[in-house]
């Protein structure tokens, strides 16, 4: 069966869109893009700083592999533009993660300001993917403002937490027409799964791949566990019940054989 | 002459180049992306683009990040 994510005007066979960020080794990247089957990557825009002789992050990233740049340090709507627009400059395409951040605790969205950019870059031509709290006015919004996508949090960003904003997640999948992205707050691939399960378009995630002993094996079951729940959605998950229903027969197997 | 890069004061030689810079500090020109006071320079402007006291100049560069 043909089932692909479309976003903007780009078709795509993973639903599992993975960050670059916290690897103890960037050198790990390549194998962890390879195993977790992703067509979509992170990356953020900084400063350059001049003493570093680090490998540039980009080296590692194979080309057929779509750059999602964040505006991750923006704190509000100008900021989060002028970011879109340098990583627009830098040659790597017209996609946007728009990410405004003003509360260092939990680092939790700024929706007026998100709407605001959001706004702006896809008049600007932008593919614009933004983060949000998931809220469904806010989401709302984001669908008139000419997002590409809505991405609503599972819990805060880096926490492995979980689904912990599950039933609001559901509402944006039921309310809103355009594609469902879980990101943020998923920790272990039964996360990504239910979230699939339950109708996500895709999952993003950093932190669950990056902080695991082994974070290439991790980025396998994460792959693994995002088709899963793509597959049972699209199966339809049988109905739940408070008593039993029982799966063999209940007719007198033993009895007939006393009665004899 | 003065210049801020990157937030910081640099004395840079009066009639440079961003270019110039750029090559300067080692940079590979096709991993950042320059902006000049507020404005985004396409590499191929870099070298027409003369240094001016007091100019104000941001190179970045892709990191990791999620």
């Amino acid at each position: 069966m043909e089932d692909k994510l479309v976003i903007g005007d780009v078709v795509l066979e993973s639903r599992l869109f993975i960050g670059t960020g916290k690897y103890s080794d960037d050198k790990m990247i390549p194998k962890i893009i390879e195993k977790s089957g992703a067509q979509v990557i992170t990356v953020a825009l900084r400063r350059m700083d001049f003493e570093d002789k680090s490998e540039n992050v980009l080296n590692y990233i194979p080309k057929n592999v779509r750059l999602l740049p964040n505006t991750s340090g923006a704190r509000n709507a100008n900021e989060a533009v002028r970011i879109a627009r340098l990583a627009r400059a830098a040659g790597c395409g017209n996609w946007i993660k728009i990410e405004v951040i003003s509360d260092n605790k939990y680092l939790l969205p700024d929706g007026y300001e998100t709407i605001k950019a959001t706004e702006i870059l896809a008049k600007e031509g932008f593919v614009v993917l933004p983060y949000i709290s998931p809220d469904l006015m806010v989401a709302k919004s984001l669908v008139d403002a000419g997002a590409a996508a809505v991405m609503p949090l599972g819990a805060p960003i880096g926490t492995n937490r979980g689904l912990k904003t599950k039933e609001l997640i559901q509402i944006l999948i039921d309310e809103i027409s355009l594609p469902v992205i879980v990101d943020a707050g998923i920790g272990k691939p039964s996360d990504a799964c239910e979230a699939m399960e339950m109708g996500a378009a895709a999952c993003l995630l950093n932190t669950a791949i990056a902080s695991a002993e082994d974070p290439v094996l991790m980025a396998e079951a994460f792959s693994h566990s995002v088709k899963a729940g793509r597959k049972a959605y699209l199966a339809g998950l049988g109905s739940v019940s408070k008593y039993a229903n029982a799966s063999s027969p209940l007719t007198g197997f033993l009895d007939s054989i006393e009665n004899c | 002459m003065k210049i801020i890069l990157n937030g910081k004061k640099e004395n840079v030689q009066e009639n440079i180049t961003l270019m110039d810079l750029i090559l300067s500090k080692n940079l590979n020109p096709d991993t950042i992306v320059v902006e000049y006071n507020l404005n985004i320079v396409k590499k191929e402007e870099w070298s027409n683009t003369f240094l001016k006291e007091n100019d104000s100049i941001e190179v970045l560069r892709f990191v990791g990040g999620g």
